[in-house]
């Protein structure tokens, strides 16, 4: 494949994508870690080596609503936040996929306030999780480029036109330098169709979007909603599959790494993956039976491919870089209600670790498992534990 | 009347843009001129409407009122959503062979306008999109039921701001939108008033023409929230002008011009009394009021006056 390979912060490999798809809108609002993803892109259409509308809004409520009408005549859209400004744009996000809106946002995950914290975990994006928008996440540089182009074509397929976020760690990906593959104008043309919305915003034939529903259809809606998001996996996977022959880089809704027969599956998600990793090879050199799982698509949930995953595994440490206060941890909660049903089911036990950008480190992982493992042992799986934590 | 009926459809098109079968309330003045603008702009418009009244009244799925592609999303970003569209449509144009001439308007209420939209109406102004913004003003949200906007007059009693033992009701002045607009450095602002349907329709075709954002602020009788008889709309916007509540005038590139001119402003009690949102007024805030008209209007015509001086 057409590929050159070159050394790049990963912010400005997202802004390269991004010009390659040709998006004609930028709607974006800077925040702490996105700022080098618009900068790039400001600075790009400021050079002409990008030709779109660069909408500098006074707020990410705007920058998602100014996304709504752009996409809306049929433009394609792009804009990317994290922490504050994706809670700020939330009540724009769920119209985004309401009116199947087919914009691509990155999110350099970040803390949320309070306190304020601008580095790295996953609390903003979880509390967008049933905002409708496919939710995909990365683990390095290459595969947020990757993503982001991928997630064009999601995105404005015609039996999806669903919104779609990629997932970037805030700092721990966003802002690395790191050696990856590019993709000349030409494949990228070849890979993604121009965008057109089947009922765009056009005085010729005129719709009207964004009716409000009595109780008789709001029900219908939501379910005609849900129905879109969950069948958009066919055209998820067909895409990674497409990218993959075109690169050599396959993707997949759920990725194990040595996790055969492996007798307890670490669960991570994002750029931490690549830490555990480490950790997996440590301890399975000392002969431990310890595995890796990574969610990948975390909307919509890949429940047969996570079953699949986990099917031979007897424990199961799940990590979360999010707390739901006062209740489990989203990704622990959704990894329990898919085995619940299930006749075999391992032992879960939830930790939840690398908030506001504390790290984890490959010796850290390893501690983090014996702990989970040392409470299934004792038969004491029902608080969650915070790894780390001083108390 | 009937000479009108022979001379109004020669004057203004009789293609509706907001079909009837709507569901305001009779008599509703937001409609009204929500109507004669629409009629102004013509097909080639995109809509983005804020929440409120206008938007409940026109879509309830599976049906909608309008003729032109309208596009609802929420209650305080219409101007911002109107942004993305112009910025579309212009990428569209430059990029993809895009060749229609489109209008992109923004509506919404005085709450959707002055108050939760302020920010998003401001920004869109301040960069400069080329888009109409439209305030229909019936003085308080009205959709959720007559809760006090920060276009609430004096002294009217709503919902949230109630007339009491220890309260007049609204306690503050209007704002003033117009003057907001303005200090954009905007090409066109506006006011205009339900009861006047030719000189809506004219100053939205002065919008029209402006290359960037123009404002229209349109007192907009609303019977269910003034408390009045449905059949005074007509009557009670033509009473707000004459009195000098509100003054109808436009500012060009800075320069103001009052477009109805009174010799003598009409008491403020003939306006006042026909509403049961100030039944409660007793005769001293009445002087109160009657005074802070005389100044607000007298303001208007300097700065008009001003203009003729240069
Ligand atoms: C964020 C948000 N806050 C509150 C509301 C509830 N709400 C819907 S319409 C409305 C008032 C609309 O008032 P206005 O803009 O004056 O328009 P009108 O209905 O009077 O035409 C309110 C408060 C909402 N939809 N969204
Ligand atoms: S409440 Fe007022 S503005 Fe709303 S539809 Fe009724 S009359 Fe019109």
């Amino acid at each position: 494949m057409t590929a050159k390979r070159i050394g790049i912060e990963s912010s400005l490999a997202i802004a390269e994508a991004v010009r390659l798809a040709n998006v004609d809108v930028i709607a974006a609002y800077p925040i702490t870690p996105q700022t080098h993803i618009v900068e790039g892109l400001a600075e790009m259409v400021a050079n002409g080596h990008l030709d779109a509308e660069y909408i500098p809004v006074e707020s990410e409520h705007s920058a998602m609503s100014s996304c709504l009408g752009s996409s809306a005549v049929g433009a394609r859209t792009f804009t990317a936040t994290a922490s504050q400004g994706l809670i700020l744009m939330h009540e724009v996000l769920l119209v985004a996929a309401s009116l199947h809106l087919p914009i691509v946002m990155v999110v350099t995950n970040r803390a949320l306030s309070g306190p304020l914290n601008i580095w790295g975990d996953h609390s903003d994006t979880m509390i967008t999780r049933d905002s409708g928008w496919i939710q995909i996440f990365v683990e390095n540089g290459q595969q947020a480029f990757d993503q982001v182009l991928c997630a064009f074509r999601i995105a404005e397929h015609q039996d999806v036109l669903l919104p779609t976020i990629i997932n970037v760690d805030g700092f721990h990906i966003s802002h690395v330098i790191e050696p990856m593959y590019f993709l000349d104008q030409e494949a990228v043309d070849g890979f993604l169709p121009p965008y057109k919305h089947p009922h765009a915003l056009d005085p010729d034939k005129p719709v009207t979007m964004g009716c409000f529903a009595m109780p008789n259809l709001y029900t219908e809606s939501r379910k005609a909603l849900d129905t879109s998001l969950r069948e958009s996996k066919k055209v998820i996977l067909e895409t990674w599959k497409k990218f993959g022959e075109m690169t050599g880089r396959y993707y997949k809704e759920v990725e194990t790494y040595k996790a055969e027969a492996a007798e307890t599956l670490l669960i991570t998600m994002g750029s931490y993956s690549e830490n555990a990793m480490e950790a997996i090879d440590k301890m399975q050199s000392e002969g431990r039976s310890v595995g890796l799982v990574r969610i990948r698509l975390w909307r919509p949930f890949p429940y047969m491919a996570f079953l699949e995953a986990v099917s031979g595994a007897k424990n199961i440490v799940v990590l979360d870089r999010a707390m739901s206060l006062g209740g489990p941890p989203p990704v622990c909660s959704e990894i329990r209600s898919a085995l619940y049903p299930q006749e075999k089911r391992p032992q879960v036990v939830s930790v939840v670790g690398g908030l506001g950008g504390r790290d984890i480190s490959p010796d850290d992982f390893e501690k983090l498992i014996d702990i989970g493992l040392g409470r299934i042992k004792i038969g004491d799986t029902s608080e969650t534990i915070m790894f780390g934590v001083r108390e | 009347m009937e000479t009108l009926s022979i001379y109004a459809p020669k004057l203004v098109t009789n293609k509706e843009y907001i079909a009837s079968g709507h569901r305001a309330c009779s008599g509703c003045g937001e409609v009204l001129a929500v109507r004669y603008v629409c009629k102004a702009l013509g097909r080639n418009t995109i809509i983005s409407n804020a929440t409120g009244c206008m938007e409940i009244i026109s879509t309830p799925l599976p049906e909608t009122a309008w003729e032109v592609p309208w596009i609802h999303t929420l209650f305080e970003n219409a101007s911002a959503v109107a942004s993305g569209i112009e910025s579309g449509l212009k990428s569209l144009k430059r990029k993809h062979g895009y060749t229609k001439e489109v209008k992109v308007v923004a509506m919404g209420g005085d709450g959707a306008t002055a108050d939760i939209g302020l920010q998003s109406l401001s920004g869109a102004m301040e960069r400069g999109h080329d888009f109409i913004y439209v305030c229909y003003d019936n003085e308080a949200y009205m959709n959720t039921g007559i809760q006090r906007s920060s276009e609430t007059p004096f002294g009217a009693s709503t919902t949230t701001a109630p007339s009491g033992k220890n309260s007049l009701g609204q306690h503050t002045q209007k704002k003033n939108m117009a003057a907001i607009a303005a200090a954009h450095n905007i090409a066109y602002v506006a006011t205009s008033c339900s009861s006047y349907p030719f000189d809506i329709m004219s100053k939205v075709e002065k919008a029209m023409k402006v290359k960037g954002p123009s404002y229209i602020h349109i007192l907009s009788v609303c019977p269910t929230g003034w408390r009045c008889a449905s059949n005074l709309t007509i009557k009670l916007g033509r009473l707000a002008v004459e009195t000098g509540i509100f003054p109808m005038y436009e500012i060009e590139n800075g320069k103001y011009t009052l477009n109805i001119d009174l010799p003598k402003l009409r008491p403020v009690e003939d306006y006042l009394k026909l509403q049961g949102r100030f039944r409660h007024l007793d005769k001293d805030i009445t002087a109160e009021i009657q005074e802070k008209v005389f100044d607000e209007y007298n303001k208007v015509k300097r700065l008009a006056a001003g203009n003729k001086a240069k």
